[in-house]
């Protein structure tokens, strides 16, 4: 048998990308499980229902593109893509607007632009955008917490999904929403007149939020991705909401716990912007992409049209992605500011 | 306690070096033969210096560094030089190169040693020659001729002589045995290098994965000034770089030399060579490689001779040639795979892994770059390695240089952690090789650039010589004409005289028939006109001689051509002389005649172009064009032969340039012609 000639390394480490995609899928599972206990199966369904759609997407594209479906399926990615834009979507979801959704995430977003690792824009958020554009009213009525009516069960849930006009369930606006319209309480009041605000940022959001924070963090422990971005993204955040917080008056933006613990703030701290393939690439790049979504986040929900933002910011930096690589590369070994004499 | 420093990056694969550490370092041997490639270290081949059928000794010199950045290469053991021929060796291209071949006799007779002395007794002139002289190439595996690192400029000061016994790559466990049994030679081999480079403090780093190195190390250094630092373990810390910036905290600039920085880092295998060579005057001919893998049934050390084949160590350890799939050269990090278990150890070889299929097993398909970022937290040269490899992939190799690809030391840790599998070190590899070639290809092309400038700029200057030198000749005319028309004949009006000139003429061209002089009378005022031309010449000529101007060997030249013109000239009167005899006396209706064919000729040349297709007419003239290059081509051959001077042999080869350009026009415009 002749001997094998390969270049170096022989050696290979344990972590692979499908490993990489599986851990997220798994740190995503606390917060899928708030949202459920507190807004019903509605959640579930569109993970199910998306995360089907995406590899039937997924694997028509490859098919399409000549490409060998089990070995490109095989890594994962589609299912990611498909369980974050099921947790964005709003609980009981129609299906035809999961359908556009993980159309435009699978196919535009991803395939058009060659695939896995090639898609300058995060295709879960490309879908979500697409949806939220087209579709406002389905996209903002988020279901009540059950803190604050019934809600439905499994049976309902799949016909709000599969028969959505023979389905009439209640909706509710989010607390983004409420503190957005609001120009006339207190943030006191507020609290006080609107079931939906829990403890701090809203009920159900809040624990939801803690969740998906608890498996960004473990992710963080396995080192799947780096703290630099996330911590960016919340301390910008944080420090806008504290900078225009006013104390509550009627024009207040909300505290930094409220915007820290609402709406896709967690998820998109620990799931969205630490998505590799669309964010900068250097530490310090990571740092200012991160730090410029928390800033973008405050700014569209306090000041702009939408009550969230966490997509639009994803999608905005992404663009600048690029453009921060360019100006953040790090100071090679034996480069400017050594003690050599070069 | 000696600050410990980190590095960026780095990985903490598994070590991998207790299977090769059971059992103390095994003498391998006299095998056959040994093979001995000429390059074995960085820099110029040796030149041997035996015969085929030579008798040799053991430790003498066979080959000879040529050159400053070389080294020499001596017989392991005593034998018959059997072939002095190209083999195939350990390199990663798998290429066949120049070694000498030594049919060992088995009697392993050594060559006369000097007496055995301490280095104390030497100064350090014969100390560096002696290092020089045994052939001692950096063992820890570029193979850096040990001498040039030693030869430090004059006015470098070292700061800190670093004994690297670091040893990161897993299963490589050569320098750690070598440390454990041979401790007092490594700090005597570092007195001497210390004694040659003077620094600061000389310090022998060490991972904290081999205590027993360690302790060896500091009980043999005990009542020295030599530091053993141990630090943690984190591969690549034994890569000179990161072991200067573990050490010192300094970083080698880019580009540069340790040496830069103050600092002279030598292997410890190197170390105990020097020693060697130096108090015992032994040349480098053996060396402790680990044999290892799972596809060997006793992992461990040899004591082998250089030139042993692979194959032979791996006997020796129990060698399953069906569980091996790929055979290593080096560590599982940098190593690289051999073709053949036929090759020999070389001055560099530390390790040869043969592992299972399931313990180091194929590369998998690499699946597409999601930019994780793994490989830069890896990079100990804090480089991004996945923009790297976007632009090596993408050719964009200006912003790879941008990015700093020259600085990565092909470590491997970014491949090592890639989660999909993308053998990145490879795309490095391949980017910097093409850089290289653009960069080699660019330099020639700036030179062919400035020679054709250079050329243009020679021939304006010449045309504007002569030009000069004309519109000079026409001034001292004029000037001749006047002070003659002044002095001589005051009373003649030049104009007077211009017309009166003009007049004859008019009045001989009237006698020609209106055709102009005759040949014989152009012949003859050829001959007198280059007679004049050639006297001129010839004065000025020795004007120059005289003022010993600098102008001489192109007037002589000038004189030269003028006298062959003149020949010419005088040659083709006495032909027409010849074939027109008395042509003197009937002058006139000779000429009246001839005038008259001439303009028939011309008149019927005329017709005859004209009533010729335009596809005939360039078929002519690339004849012509042709007939004319050939004959120019002859010439410049014949001058070439001659050895004429440069200025005719340029002006021969500009002539033929021209015509070949023409030519190639004239050929375009025949096919055009055809085409149409």
């Amino acid at each position: 048998m002749a001997l094998m000639r390969v270049t170096s390394p022989h050696a290979h480490g344990p972590l692979t990308t499908r490993q990489v995609m599986l851990q997220v899928l798994l740190a995503t599972a606390p917060g899928v499980l708030v949202l459920t206990s507190f807004f019903g199966f509605g959640t579930l369904v569109n993970i199910a229902f998306a995360a089907l759609l995406a590899v039937a997407f997924e694997a028509l594209a490859l098919r399409l593109r000549r490409r060998p479906l089990g070995f490109y399926l095989g890594d994962c990615s589609a299912l990611v893509t498909a369980v974050l834009l099921g947790i964005a979507l709003p609980p009981y979801s129609p299906w035809w607007l999961i359908g556009v959704g993980i159309a435009a995430a699978i196919l535009m977003a991803k395939h058009l632009y060659g695939g896995m690792g090639y898609n300058p824009f995060n295709p879960a958020m490309v879908g979500y955008v697409v949806l939220l554009i087209s579709f406002p009213v389905q996209m903002t009525s988020w279901a009540p917490p059950h803190s604050a009516g019934a809600v439905p069960g499994l049976v309902d849930a799949l016909r709000a999904c599969f028969d959505p006009s023979g389905y009439d369930g209640a909706t509710m606006a989010t607390p983004l929403d409420v503190m957005k319209q609001n120009h006339s309480l207190l943030v006191e009041d507020l609290w006080a007149q609107n079931p939906q605000f829990g403890r701090w940022a809203g009920a159900g959001w809040e624990w939801a939020n803690l969740a998906f924070l608890a498996g960004g963090l473990w992710l963080l422990y396995r080192r799947i991705f780096t703290w630099h971005a996330p911590v960016a993204m919340l301390a910008v955040l944080a420090l806008m909401a504290a900078i225009f917080y006013d104390n509550g008056s009627s024009a207040s933006g909300g505290s930094p716990l409220f915007h820290l613990l609402s709406g896709a703030t967690m998820l998109g701290a620990f799931f969205i912007v630490t998505d590799p393939v669309t964010s900068a690439v250097s530490v310090r790049g990571r740092l200012v992409y991160g730090a410029l979504i928390g800033l973008l986040v405050y700014l569209i929900r306090v000041f702009g049209n939408y009550p969230d933002a966490v997509a639009f910011a994803v999608l905005i930096m992404n663009f600048a992605a690029p453009f921060i690589d360019q100006y953040t590369q790090p100071r090679t070994y034996g480069h400017a500011g050594t003690g050599g004499d070069s | 306690m000696r600050k410990i420093h980190d590095f960026h990056g780095g990985i903490h694969p598994p070590e991998n070096k207790l299977q090769s550490l059971g059992s103390p370092v095994r003498d391998a041997g006299i095998p056959a033969q040994l093979v001995l490639p000429l390059a074995q270290h960085i820099g110029a081949p040796a030149v041997p210096l035996v015969n085929v059928g030579d008798r040799v000794l053991k430790g003498q010199k066979i080959a000879d560094a040529a050159g400053a950045v070389s080294a020499g290469l001596h017989a392991p053991t005593s034998g018959t030089i059997a072939a002095i021929e190209s083999r195939q060796v350990a390199h990663p291209s798998g290429f066949s190169a120049p070694c000498i071949v030594i049919d060992c006799d088995g009697e392993d007779r050594w060559a006369e040693l000097p007496a055995p002395v301490r280095f104390e007794e030497l100064d350090s002139e014969t100390i560096l020659a002696r290092i020089r002289e045994a052939g001692i190439a950096g063992m820890g595996g570029a193979g850096f001729p040990a001498a040039v690192k030693l030869g430090l400029r004059p006015g470098t000061r070292i700061e800190t002589l670093i004994i690297n016994g670091t040893e990161c790559e897993p299963y490589i466990t050569a320098d750690d045995v070598l440390m454990r049994e041979r401790a007092p030679e490594i700090v005597r081999g570092a007195q001497i290098l210390a004694r040659l480079v003077q620094p600061g403090e000389t310090v022998i780093g060490v991972e904290d994965n081999k205590p027993e190195a360690i302790q060896a190390l500091r009980a043999a250094a005990e009542g020295s000034d030599i530091q053993i630092a141990v630090f943690p373990t984190k591969y690549p810390s034994g890569g000179e770089k990161q072991l200067i910036e573990i050490l010192t905290g300094k970083q080698v600039p880019s580009g540069g030399l340790p040496a830069d920085i103050g600092v002279v880092c030598q292997n410890v295998g190197t170390t105990v060579a020097v020693r060697a060579a130096v108090e015992e005057g032994r040349p480098l001919i053996s060396r402790i490689t680990t044999v290892t893998g799972e596809a060997v049934s006793q992992p461990q050390n040899f004591e082998v001779l250089i030139g042993t084949p692979m194959s032979h160590l791996l006997q020796l350890a129990g060698y399953d040639a069906g569980k091996n799939r790929r055979l290593v050269m080096g560590g599982p990090m940098m190593g690289f795979t051999v073709p053949d278990p036929g090759v020999p150890i070389v001055k560099t070889t530390n390790c040869i892994l043969a592992p299972t299929e399931a313990e180091l097993p194929s590369p998998p398909p690499a699946q597409a770059c999601i930019r994780c970022g793994l490989c830069a937290q890896a990079c100990p040269a804090s480089l991004l390695p996945q923009q790297l490899y976007w632009f090596a992939r993408g050719r964009e190799f200006e912003k790879a240089e941008m990015h700093n690809l020259f600085d990565c030391i092909e470590c491997g840790a970014c491949s090592y952690v890639c989660p999909s599998n993308i053998p990145l070190v490879q795309y490095y590899r391949a980017a910097k090789a093409e850089v290289l070639q653009l960069r080699r290809d660019a330099e020639k092309a700036e030179h062919s650039r400035l020679r054709f400038e250079a050329r243009q700029e020679r021939l304006e200057r010449e045309e504007a010589e002569k030009e000069a030198r004309r519109i000079a000749r026409k001034k001292a005319a004029e000037e001749k004409a006047r002070l003659a028309a002044e002095s001589g004949g005051g009373e003649i009006d030049p104009v007077q005289a211009a017309i009166e000139r003009a007049k004859a003429k008019k009045a001989a061209q009237a006698a020609g028939a209106g055709t102009g002089e005759s040949d014989q009378e152009k012949l003859e005022k050829a001959v007198v006109t280059t007679r004049e031309r050639l006297a001129k010449a010839e004065e000025k000529l020795a004007t120059a001689r005289s003022e010993g101007s600098e102008h001489i060997a192109a007037l002589e030249t000038g004189v030269e051509k003028t006298r062959a013109k003149l020949a010419a000239a005088e040659k083709a009167l006495g032909d027409y002389q010849v074939q027109h005899p008395g042509n003197g006396e009937n002058d006139e209706p000779a000429t009246g005649d001839a005038a008259q064919a001439a303009i028939q000729r011309a008149m019927a040349a005329r017709a005859a172009e004209a009533s010729k297709s335009p596809l005939e007419k360039a078929r002519d003239n690339l004849e012509k064009l042709e007939a004319r290059l050939a004959k120019s081509e002859a010439r410049l051959a014949e001058g070439r032969a001659a050895g004429e001077e440069d200025k005719i042999i340029e002006a021969l080869e500009s002539s033929v340039e021209r015509l070949k350009e023409r030519a190639a026009a004239a050929r375009a415009e025949l096919e055009a012609q055809e085409a149409g």
